[in-house]
């Protein structure tokens, strides 16, 4: 797939939680289309790292610019510029008031001022593409784990984000929902969408990544080609780790 | 009985006077408590102190010396108004407090995820207060709220020293007339019930009519 200009860049990105350094000097180039997975050890900085695009996680140093402009501080222009950033979490957060319909709808109508009929019709058509239609009316408590993941998609590219950034979203699923989740998440990657995916899954990381980057103590050790990370890891770090989740 | 029977338009009169209060004073006070509550959490660092200062003083001074405060106080800057607004005034920002502190409670409950969602679509806090953490507040906040808006009914008695027209004193001109002292509490005791029971059951319905499956 054809990459093209850069649409996120983190330079010599910094964070430390207390005496914690969970970003260290992160240099990122996200291109137009591109996929880029994001894998490594538990506590390595990968969410922190996912986090900090849509800044939801702030950081001491360092400039991260998504689509040509810097994050602006919290206030109304880092909300217009949350809008092209879609992102999906690991515990779905699906809004637990609002059927599953009206949770696709909210940020159309709140966010984007989509008339009400546009933003149902939007929803419902989402909601097809990640076969949940006929779920509509029902309340996220009511779906399983992978349905609300689905959802939590679903309302995300209702925004018609620029780039989707998904935080360990196969992490709290059931190992038969799994599938259903990272099917619709390839099916984003082949229509071209832009995306970011701290997960697990190496399947996924072979088959749909443009690039993989692996994280560990909060720095970025490698950052090449699927082929060429899963055959020959140049790091002991990536070697180490990938031994130990390939064993089973 | 005889002092109801032949008292009723004073009883009545001193019964709306309390429901008159106690419903104004609790749009005040759920208004402000709300307001104040999204101040407390609001990312601006002044909205936050505005809010905790209100907290801070209007629960931990008595509501008679608000009262005074008030009914003297705002007449010396001009603003002369009947007693009974004043009244409301002084029990809607007393009890606006405890209003604030019951939502942020509430708010707190609400899982971050929620608002960090919320956020990450481009909603700003205003919408994300509004239209996903509040409503789910909501929800919890009903039994403390309906509880402290009870005390609110009962705290109206003290405008009765006031000159403003309420349950309470009714025993005043009762007394005067002769009734026996007893049964004219009792009555009166009788009309503060219906108000609070009143209550008791509007909250009990709202927290049936919000239940919302998770």
């Amino acid at each position: 797939m054809a990459v093209g200009e850069p649409l996120i860049e983190l330079r010599d990105v910094n964070k430390h939680f207390g005496a914690l350094h969970v970003l260290r000097d992160i240099e990122l180039t996200v291109g137009r289309g591109e996929v880029v997975v994001v894998i490594g050890p538990s506590g390595g900085g990968k969410s922190t790292l996912i986090r900090t695009i849509n800044r939801l996680e702030t950081v001491q140093s360092g400039s991260i610019v998504v689509d040509g402009r810097p994050l602006p501080e919290e206030g109304k222009e880092l909300a217009r510029l949350r809008a092209e950033v879609g992102m999906v979490f690991q515990s779905f957060n699906l809004f637990a008031h609002r059927t599953v319909l009206a949770n696709v709808m909210l940020g159309q109508t709140k966010v984007r001022r989509r008339a009400k009929p546009d933003a149902e019709r939007r929803a419902r058509e989402l909601l097809g593409r990640v076969g949940l239609a006929d779920q509509a009316g029902k309340y996220p408590g009511q779906l399983s784990g992978g349905q609300q993941q689905r959802v939590a998609i679903a309302r995300a590219l209702a925004m018609d984000p620029q780039v989707m950034l998904f935080d360990e979203p196969t992490s709290a699923l059931d190992p038969e929902m799994i599938n259903e989740v990272l099917e619709v998440m390839r099916q984003l990657a082949q229509d071209g969408m832009t995306m970011v995916v701290v997960t697990h899954e190496m399947g996924f990381a072979r088959s749909a990544a443009n690039r993989v980057v692996f994280m560990a103590d909060g720095a970025i050790v490698e950052d090449r080609t699927p082929e060429e990370f899963f055959r020959a890891p140049e790091s002991e770090r990536a070697r180490d780790f990938l031994s130990k989740i390939l064993k089973h | 009985m005889d002092v109801l029977t032949q008292n009723f338009s004073l009883y009545g009169k001193g019964f709306l006077g309390t429901v008159q209060l106690t419903v104004y004073a609790s749009l005040l006070a759920l208004a402000l408590g709300i307001l104040m509550a999204a101040f407390r959490v609001a990312p601006v660092a002044s909205l936050r102190a505005l809010g905790t200062g209100w907290v801070t003083v209007l629960r931990n001074t008595p509501l008679t010396l608000l009262f005074f405060a008030v009914m003297l106080g705002l007449p010396r800057f001009g603003l002369v108004l009947p007693f009974t607004v004043f009244a409301v005034i002084a029990l809607g920002c007393y009890t606006s407090a405890f209003i604030c502190e019951a939502v942020r409670s509430g708010i707190n409950t609400v899982p971050v995820g929620q608002g960090e969602a919320a956020r990450s679509l481009g909603m700003t806090f205003d919408q994300t207060l509004s239209a996903v953490v509040l409503p789910q507040a909501f929800r919890t906040v009903i039994p403390p709220i309906g509880s402290t808006l009870i005390a609110l009914a009962k705290n109206s008695a003290i405008a009765g020293s006031f000159s403003v027209t309420e349950l309470l004193g009714t025993y005043k001109p009762l007394n005067e007339r002769g009734y026996s002292i007893i049964w004219s509490f009792v009555w009166i005791a009788v009309g503060y019930l219906v108000i609070t029971l009143a209550i008791s059951a509007l909250f009990s319905l709202l927290e049936r009519r919000w239940g919302v499956p998770r």
